[in-house]
């Protein structure tokens, strides 16, 4: 598996750290209520397909990244900084 | 009163030379963390051509120039390897001098492609890792810094903390290819 990031170009998946989900991102208020932060917190969705998710290139250039992937295929769609993505 | 005696990172353990590789250790001086602030990157260019006549490196690049080598060293990083940074530079960037954070060491010889090519998750093949190109990747389980510096040469840089592991690391490596080496004939 290989990752596109925006910088160092074309990376092997060793290079990254993988966070999970990219709901991170997505961070509600402080008075959005229990049931956003408990969603925020605790619930994930479990997809088969295509999934946002959050990972560091800790063995490159210390980038955050949204990397787009597929989890049944493995299949990488894309890689795009995290501070420059749309949440 | 303790007389406190230097010890480079890597003092005991280099040089060495298998099968036609060698490793040595670089003592290359001052190194300093470049790190423009925000919108500061033209300006620091300038100030660093100016005063050390490299650039501020784009990603995976470096340039070397009379002693001074500026490394792509991470997002928003460089590392100026050898002189005392120009004071005109940090109005620029944050400056941070890691000159005892790293252990620097140069590998050179006929086979040294093979030799990175067990532990570096990177293309370094000439044809697409020329002279200058750099990377931050791993080196073995270590986050490193690879340069090309020559035809057959390359620096690596690791955390000082981890000299010993990447002696032993790139040793190992080089055992190996020279024993497929004496197996092809």
């Amino acid at each position: 598996m290989r990752i596109p990031c925006p910088i160092c170009g074309e990376r092997d998946r060793r290079e990254f750290y993988y966070k999970g989900a990219a709901v991170a991102l997505d961070r509600p208020g402080p008075d959005a209520g229990e049931a956003a932060w408990d969603a925020y917190v605790y619930l994930r969705e479990n997809p088969a397909g295509r999934t946002r998710e959050l990972w560091y290139h800790e063995g490159g250039c210390g980038a955050w990244l949204v990397v787009t992937r597929d989890t049944v295929s493995h299949e990488i769609f894309g890689a795009e900084l995290a501070g420059e993505a749309d949440v | 009163m303790a007389e406190l005696i230097a010890k480079t990172p890597c003092e005991g353990l280099l040089p060495l030379t298998v099968g036609g590789v060698s490793l040595t250790e670089e003592n290359p001086g001052v190194m300093t963390v470049v790190a423009p602030f925000r919108g500061r990157e033209a300006a620091l260019a300038q100030a660093m051509r100016a005063a050390h006549g490299v650039a501020f490196p784009a990603p995976n690049r470096s340039a070397v120039r009379a002693g001074a080598r500026a490394i792509w060293f991470g997002r928003g990083q460089a590392l100026l390897v050898g002189p005392e940074p120009d004071p005109s530079l940090a109005e620029h960037a944050a400056l941070t001098d890691q000159s005892d954070a790293w252990a620097l060491v140069r590998i050179e010889g006929e086979r040294v492609e093979d030799v990175l090519a067990r532990l570096v998750p990177v293309d370094l093949r000439v044809r697409l890792f020329k002279r200058g190109h750099t990377a931050r990747t791993l080196i073995g389980h270590m986050a490193g810094s690879v340069t090309r510096v020559g035809p057959r040469a390359f620096q690596l840089i690791v955390f000082r903390s981890m000299a010993a592991t990447l002696v032993h690391e790139v040793r190992t490596a080089m055992e190996a290819i020279a024993a497929r080496g004496v197996l092809e004939g």
